[in-house]
C-alpha cells in the first residue's frame, strides 16, 4: 500500500446523498479476477451514454457530458467531495479499488457507509468526514473556483482551503499510522500470532465445538 | 459485572488483543468465501507466501454468479468471465484445501443460506464473509459482518480481523404482526424510520414480542437487511426457537458436545438492565405490507399509500433525491402504490428464499396465474436443499402451473451477475434487498417486497394488497 502523508490535490464534486457501491463499480466489472483496472469504468452508468461491459475500449465509449467527473475542469482531481452515506450497500472493495485506480486519494463527505470507509483504508484512500455545513460551503466554492484545491495533512489532521480555512478531522491512531508508513496490516497482526495461539488453546477448552 | 448487551458478551468473548486506541484484535469462527470478493484475496496469500491460519474455519461456495437453468444438463456457464471467476474458487480451494461446495452440489446455494442450513453458522460465533449481507447470520445471536477483499485475506491469514467496537442499538418490536405481514416488512418498516445511514457505526440488536415470535428464517430475513439501515451487524438473541433450529445440522455439535454448547448459547441475550446507545420502538399491530418506491431502500410506503410528492420535503439535499429516483424509477408523485404495473417479478435471494419464503408465495400462487402483462416472474430457491424441500411439498409444480419460472439456486437477479436481469426501464417485484439505480441490470427498476406481496403482484400485474387474496 502507497504511503499517504500530505495531498495538495484538485477537488470534483459528487453532488447526490447515498451514493452506494453498485453506482461507484457496476456489477458486471466485479466479474475480475484482478485488483486494478477498475478506473475506467468508476461510476460507469453515470459516467457513459452506453452500457459498459468488461473487455470495452472504454477510451471510444459516449461520455455523459453532464457528469462531473466527465467536464475537463475537473480533469486529475485526487480529491472527491461526497454528501452523505457515501459508499453504502455492498462490501465490494472494488469501489475503492475504482476510486483509487480513477486517481482519487481522498474523499470529503458528512457520513461514510462503515463498510466502504474500512476499505478506503486498506487502500490508501483517506475517507475523510467533516460536518455537513462544511461539506455544504465546500461544494460552494468548489463550483464557484475554477481549479479550486484542497490541501490533506494527515499528519496535522486537517483539510486546509484556498482561502486559508483549516478544518481539523477524526481519524483513529491505528488506522494513521498504518496510512502514514504504508503498512500492511496483516504483517502486524501476524507479531501478535502468539497472542492468537493463547486465544485458541483457551477457547478450545471453553467452546470445543467451534475448533470441530 | 455491569450489565451486558448481547453484543457486549459476543464482542468481549473473541478479543485477542486490544490497542491503546481500541482497535482490537477480534477472532473469528467462521469464514464463508464466494466467488466474487475472493480471488484477490488468495492471490494476495500467495504473493506473500501465506497460508490460512485454520482451514476448518472456512466454507467457500460459489453463488453470485452461477446460472439458474441448465445446471441437471451439466452445461458449462455461458459468459466466459463468469465461468473464469467460478474456476478460480474451485482452484483456489483446491489449492489450500478449503471446503467447497461446488456448483452441482446438492449443498450449494447462496452463501448467507448454506451457512445456517449446515449448521456452519452458530449461536456464539463470530462470522464474515466478503458480501455485506453477512448480517444475516445474526439470527441466531452470532456476530455476523460484511468485510472487504483485503480483510478476507487478513482473516484467511490470521484468523482475526482488526476492529473497533460499534455502539449498540436496540430495535424492539412489541405486539404481534398481523396476517400477510411479514419479517420483510419489519425490515422495510425499520429502514424506512431510521433511515440507510440510521445504522451507521451500530450493531442493531433486535427485540421484543415480534421478533421472539419470528420463525429463526423470518430473523434472517430481518437481519439481512440490518446493512440496508447501515449497520453492518444485526443480532436476535438465542431462544428455543434458534436452538431447535440448529440441532442435527451436519456441522452443528452433537452428543455430549451439543449440551455442553446449548449450556452456552442460553447465555446469549442482553441482560434485563443493559444499556443500550439508542432505542427504536415499533409496534408490529401497526406494520402493513410495505413497497419500497424509490432508489434507496429508504424510500418505503405502505400497500395502500401513494408515491410521495417531492414538493412537501423541505430538506433540498433529501428533494433531490427523491426527484432523481422518481425520475429514474418512472413514477408520478401521489400516485397509489396499487396502480404500480410490474414487468417481471423476482422471488429469491439471500433475504427470501428459503423455505418458508417459498411457501408463503406458494400459497398466493396456487390455482391463480401470473398476469399477461408481467414478462417473467422467476421462484430461485436459495440452495439445492431448499429447491428439494420445496419440490418434496409440490411447490415447483404450483409455481410452474401458475406460471411461474422454477430456477436453481443461486444470487440470480439481486444483483444481475448471471443472466437473470431487468432490461431498460422494466419494473420488477422483488423479494430481495437492494433497490439501487441499476441493481437488477442497468436501467431496471425495482420494488423491494415480501414473498407474498411479490407473488401477489404476480397474479394481479400490479401491486395488490396480499392481506385481501389470503
Amino acid at each position: 500500500m502507497d504511503k499517504f502523508t500530505r495531498l495538495d490535490g484538485l477537488v470534483a464534486p459528487m453532488d447526490r446523498a447515498n451514493v452506494d457501491t453498485d453506482a461507484i463499480i457496476p456489477k458486471q466489472f466485479l466479474k475480475s479476477i484482478k485488483r486494478s483496472g477498475f478506473g475506467p469504468n468508476l461510476f460507469d452508468e453515470w459516467r457513459y451514454l452506453d452500457h459498459g461491459e468488461p473487455g470495452m475500449d472504454n477510451s471510444r465509449r459516449p461520455l455523459n457530458p453532464n457528469f462531473a467527473l466527465n467536464q475537463p475542469r475537473y480533469r486529475g482531481a485526487q480529491i472527491l467531495l461526497a454528501r452523505e452515506n457515501f459508499g453504502c450497500g455492498s462490501s465490494r472493495e472494488h469501489a475503492p479499488w475504482a476510486l483509487e485506480d480513477y486517481g482519487f486519494r481522498a474523499i470529503v463527505a458528512p457520513s461514510f457507509a462503515d463498510i466502504f470507509f474500512n476499505n478506503c483504508f486498506k487502500n490508501g484512500l483517506l475517507p475523510i468526514v467533516l460536518s455537513a455545513d462544511k461539506v455544504d460551503a465546500l461544494f460552494r466554492e468548489a463550483a464557484a473556483q475554477e481549479g479550486y484545491r484542497l490541501t490533506v495533512d494527515l499528519e496535522a489532521q486537517t483539510v486546509s482551503t484556498p482561502s486559508g480555512q483549516v478544518f481539523g478531522f477524526e481519524v483513529d491512531s491505528f488506522r494513521k499510522f498504518c496510512l502514514l508508513n504504508g503498512l500492511d496490516d496483516i504483517g502486524l497482526t501476524l507479531q501478535n500470532a502468539d497472542k492468537i495461539r493463547a486465544y485458541e488453546d483457551r477457547r478450545k477448552v471453553e467452546a470445543p465445538w467451534l475448533f470441530a | 459485572m455491569s450489565a451486558q448487551t448481547l453484543y457486549d458478551k459476543l464482542w468481549q468473548s473473541h478479543v485477542v488483543h486490544e490497542e491503546a486506541d481500541g482497535t482490537t484484535l477480534l477472532y473469528i469462527d467462521r469464514h464463508l468465501l464466494h466467488e466474487v470478493t475472493s480471488p484477490q484475496a488468495f492471490e494476495g496469500l500467495r504473493l506473500a507466501g501465506r497460508k490460512p491460519w485454520r482451514l476448518s474455519a472456512n466454507l467457500a461456495v460459489a453463488d453470485h454468479n452461477v446460472p439458474t437453468t441448465g445446471r441437471a444438463d451439466g452445461i458449462a456457464i455461458a459468459d466466459p468471465v463468469s465461468r473464469l471467476q467460478v474456476e478460480t474458487l474451485d482452484r483456489n480451494c483446491a489449492d489450500f484445501g478449503i471446503t467447497e461446495f461446488k456448483m452441482n452440489d446438492v449443498r450449494q446455494g447462496i452463501v448467507h443460506v448454506i451457512g445456517p442450513e449446515q449448521g456452519a453458522t452458530l449461536p456464539g460465533m463470530t462470522v464474515v464473509c466478503g458480501d455485506s449481507h453477512t448480517s444475516t447470520h445474526g439470527a441466531f445471536g452470532a456476530l455476523a459482518h460484511g468485510i472487504g477483499t483485503s480483510e478476507v485475506e487478513h482473516v484467511l491469514a490470521t484468523q482475526c480481523l482488526l476492529q473497533k467496537k460499534s455502539k449498540a442499538m436496540l430495535v424492539k418490536v412489541e405486539g404481534a404482526l398481523g396476517k400477510g405481514v411479514t419479517a420483510k416488512d419489519i425490515a422495510l418498516a425499520v429502514i424506512g424510520r431510521i433511515g440507510t445511514a440510521g445504522g451507521t457505526g451500530y450493531a442493531i440488536e433486535f427485540g421484543g414480542a415480534a421478533i421472539r415470535a419470528l420463525s429463526v428464517e423470518g430473523r434472517m430475513t430481518l437481519c439481512n437487511m440490518a446493512i440496508e439501515a447501515g449497520a453492518r451487524a444485526g443480532m436476535v438473541a438465542v431462544d428455543d426457537v434458534t436452538i431447535d433450529y440448529v440441532k442435527g445440522r451436519p456441522f452443528a455439535p452433537a452428543g455430549e458436545q451439543w449440551d455442553k454448547a446449548v449450556a452456552n448459547w442460553r447465555t446469549l441475550h442482553s441482560d434485563a438492565d443493559a444499556r443500550f446507545d439508542q432505542v427504536v420502538e415499533l409496534d408490529a399491530s401497526a406494520l402493513r405490507p410495505t413497497v419500497t418506491w424509490g432508489t434507496s431502500p429508504e424510500m418505503v410506503t405502505t400497500i395502500d399509500g401513494s408515491v410521495p410528492d417531492p414538493k412537501k420535503e423541505a430538506d433540498p439535499v433529501k428533494r433531490d433525491g427523491m426527484e432523481r429516483a422518481l425520475a429514474y424509477m418512472g413514477l408520478a408523485p401521489n400516485m397509489p402504490i396499487t396502480d404500480i404495473k410490474l414487468d417481471k417479478v423476482f422471488i429469491g435471494s439471500c433475504t427470501n428464499s428459503r423455505i418458508e419464503d417459498l411457501r408463503a408465495a406458494a400459497v398466493v400462487a396456487r390455482g391463480r396465474h401470473v398476469a399477461p402483462n408481467v414478462k417473467q416472474a422467476l421462484v430461485v430457491p436459495g440452495s439445492g436443499l431448499v429447491k428439494n424441500q420445496a419440490e418434496a411439498e409440490g411447490l415447483d409444480r404450483i409455481f410452474i402451473a401458475a406460471g411461474f419460472e422454477w430456477r436453481d439456486p443461486g444470487c440470480s437477479m439481486c444483483l444481475a451477475m448471471n443472466a437473470d436481469r431487468l432490461e431498460p426501464g422494466e419494473r420488477c417485484a422483488s423479494t430481495s434487498n437492494r433497490n439501487f439505480e441499476g441493481r437488477q441490470g442497468p436501467g431496471g427498476r425495482t420494488h423491494l417486497v415480501s414473498p407474498a406481496m411479490a407473488a401477489a403482484a404476480a397474479i394481479a400485474g400490479h401491486f395488490v394488497d396480499v392481506r385481501e387474496i389470503l
